[in-house]
């Protein structure tokens, strides 16, 4: 129906209007989209691949190239572009780390609505569950976990084992907190209404559960991203990324493993630290302000408008 | 008219656990309850309007949120159409869903009582899409339509794509009404509808109920605190105090000649029309006895103005006293 279309497109733009007054989500949303574009379009930002040799004009391997001979970032201990491989290496790390956050988040939101509305025994073995997964340290476990999946010679992909041990070891915050706010949704009248309708759980998870915990969902979508992509970063760097499809955490691994640091190569190591740190501060600027803008109780009054208090007027009639 | 009730109560219970602690389950302490409805019967025939009054917490909305199954009952029956209520369909019972579809609820609080993201139309097609009925999207726009304009929405199709928040709490409790009428119940429980209402909406507000009433022959369980809407309103009043009815009958009768003590109270400091006549104010003393700890004898004479000895230890039961009008006191039982 054409109606909802329109609605659809009055509620963006509403949405739009609210979220352009805030500078920070500005931010957050240029550093995030930065890196997207470019994780895209890396064949376009570079003549080079992320595993083609530099050569210079006697056809000597450039190592260790600073920005100043080889541009715009220089080259690594064998001869790669830096620059190619960020970019490419941002496809990498922005993959591993939006998957693993959609899983974290799905299993996370799921187990949290089953535990919240139905409560009783599926809520206390939810989070009893929920409470053995926080006390174990997330590191360790996680280390343990990849090399023992590595081992096993499953066939599948590093990189997917990597994405799959981060997701579903990372909803446990995100399943407290979609409970606990299930919980008080579960009490609301409308809710009551819809089962004296006769409305199934299903129905009432569905339509009227669900739509309230939406905002929630996205705002920690948002947040969960950036824990992701650090602990991408961070098991990459330990040396469980996948060194023949580098991110930037392998990069660091590389970086650090073939001492960059003592030949000074600081366009090796900087680069790859500042995109991590460029996307998730992308992540907590915009989740944060997504969080401000969803949860009323964050924002300023509604009377207050661009220019202190106005009056409160319809939307009609202008009054 | 058909004789048999729509809708009946049979000794009625509706307790709340009180959760115990495991060290009270260890010692073996009794589970205490609250018990919200305890032992309600009553009849309500077809086409019929009857109100349950009483005040805050004397279990009028545990009543009506048992008889639509939001809350388990702890005992007692209650038949819809000369059938038991069950959890499904049977020879001799009606299933939940079914009853569901045949009765309504109002609820107290129209600005709680909308989903905050949901559309009007989607709203008040709930029903329909709950019940799988009216499945063309023509034939529910047609419904909603009708629902909306019958609730005094017009013109309807200006409401579909509005969300509660623009509304007012008149035009929400309307859009509360129609999507109850949508499914063209023939019972309706309206649970406070008009309290949370400013006063000049409340009068317009129960017209549009009355006059539904009278155009489609709804039956109507009518829960409220204030006895002024009642007289407009009901045929039969019933007073609860503490979970029990004390006094039932017909409007006329209760209000005009009251029996019971407490309905005499309740009466008596009603606002009146016309200032001037003063009458006597029975103004009760103390609170509510606790639901848990029930007084013993007759849970009313703690605060009764007229209790005796006798009071303390027998409990009295419901005391015929016209063909229409009954109510339980122990000096109408002499």
């Amino acid at each position: 129906m054409s109606d909802h279309w329109k609605l659809f497109l009055r509620n963006l733009s509403e949405f739009w209007k609210a979220f352009r007054r805030n500078k920070l989500g500005l931010v957050g949303g240029f550093l995030i989209l930065t890196a997207l574009l470019a994780a895209i379009f890396a064949p376009a930002l570079t003549p080079h691949s992320a595993v083609d040799i530099m050569r210079d004009s006697n056809g000597r391997a450039l190592t260790f190239a600073s920005p100043a001979t080889h541009s715009p970032l220089g080259t690594d201990d064998a001869g790669h572009d830096i620059w190619a491989l960020l970019i490419y290496g941002a496809r990498i790390s922005l993959m591993v780390g939006f998957l693993a956050g959609f899983i974290s988040m799905f299993v996370g939101s799921s187990l949290g609505i089953i535990a919240g509305y139905f409560g009783g025994a599926v809520d206390t073995l939810v989070m009893r569950v929920t409470d053995i997964l926080m006390v174990i340290p997330d590191l360790p476990l996680m280390l343990v976990l990849v090399a023992t999946i590595r081992q096993m010679d499953l066939k599948v992909s590093p990189l997917s084992v990597l994405i799959l041990v981060i997701g579903l070891l990372y909803w446990t915050s995100a399943a407290r907190l979609i409970r606990s706010q299930t919980l008080t949704i579960k009490e609301r009248q409308f809710v009551a209404r819809a089962r004296a309708i006769g409305a199934g759980h299903w129905h009432i998870i569905r339509k009227h559960i669900l739509p309230q915990l939406m905002p929630l969902i996205v705002t920690n979508t948002v947040l969960i991203l950036s824990t992701a992509i650090l602990i991408e970063s961070g098991l990459a760097f330990l040396g469980l990324g996948d060194p023949t499809q580098p991110s930037w955490g392998t990069m660091l691994n590389f970086a650090f493993s073939r001492s960059a640091i003592s030949n000074g190569a600081w366009w090796f190591y900087l680069p790859p630290g500042i995109a991590i740190l460029w996307v998730s501060l992308g992540c907590i600027l915009l989740g944060n302000v997504l969080e401000e803008m969803m949860n009323p109780r964050l924002t300023a009054h509604y009377l207050e408008g661009d220019k202190g208090m106005i009056a409160i007027t319809d939307k009609e009639t202008g009054l | 008219m058909t004789p048999n009730p729509i809708l009946e109560a049979r000794e009625l219970h509706t307790y709340f656990l009180v959760p115990q602690s495991p060290f009270e389950a260890l010692m073996r302490r009794p589970h205490l309850s609250v018990k919200a409805v305890d032992g309600v019967s009553f009849a309500l025939m077809r086409g019929e309007t009857l109100a349950i009054v009483g005040e805050s917490g004397c279990g009028k909305t545990t009543i009506a949120r048992t008889l639509i199954g939001l809350e388990a009952k702890t005992k007692g029956e209650i038949l819809f159409d000369g059938k038991e209520v069950a959890l499904r369909d049977g020879q001799t019972a009606i299933g939940l869903k079914h009853l569901r579809q045949r009765a309504q609820m109002i609820f107290q609080d129209p600005y709680e009582s909308l989903n905050p993201r949901a559309t009007i139309f989607d709203i008040v097609a709930e029903p329909l899409v709950v019940h799988g009925l009216a499945k063309g999207e023509r034939e529910r726009t047609a419904a909603v339509t009708t629902a909306l304009e019958d609730a005094g929405l017009r013109p309807a199709e200006h409401y579909f794509m509005r969300y509660p928040y623009e509304l007012s709490g008149g035009q929400r409790q309307r859009v509360v009404i129609a999507s109850a009428l949508v499914l063209q119940p023939e019972l309706l429980i309206a649970d406070e509808p008009v309290s949370m209402l400013d006063v000049s909406i409340r009068a317009e507000i129960l017209n549009l109920l009355r006059d539904l009433r009278q155009k489609r022959g709804i039956s109507v369980i009518f829960i409220t605190h204030d006895l002024s809407t009642v007289a407009y309103f009901a045929d039969r009043i019933a007073v609860m105090y503490l979970g029990r009815i004390v006094e039932i009958g017909l409007t006329r009768e209760v209000l005009r000649d009251p029996q019971h003590p407490y309905t005499k109270a309740l009466l008596s400091v009603a606002p009146a029309p016309n200032p001037r006549l003063r009458r006597k104010r029975v103004i009760l003393q103390g609170e509510t006895p606790n639901p848990i700890n029930l007084p013993s004898g007759c849970r009313f004479h703690p605060r009764c103005p007229v209790a005796f000895d006798q009071c303390k230890i027998k409990d009295p039961q419901l005391t015929v006293l016209s063909e229409t009008h009954q109510a339980a006191c122990l000096l109408l039982e002499k």
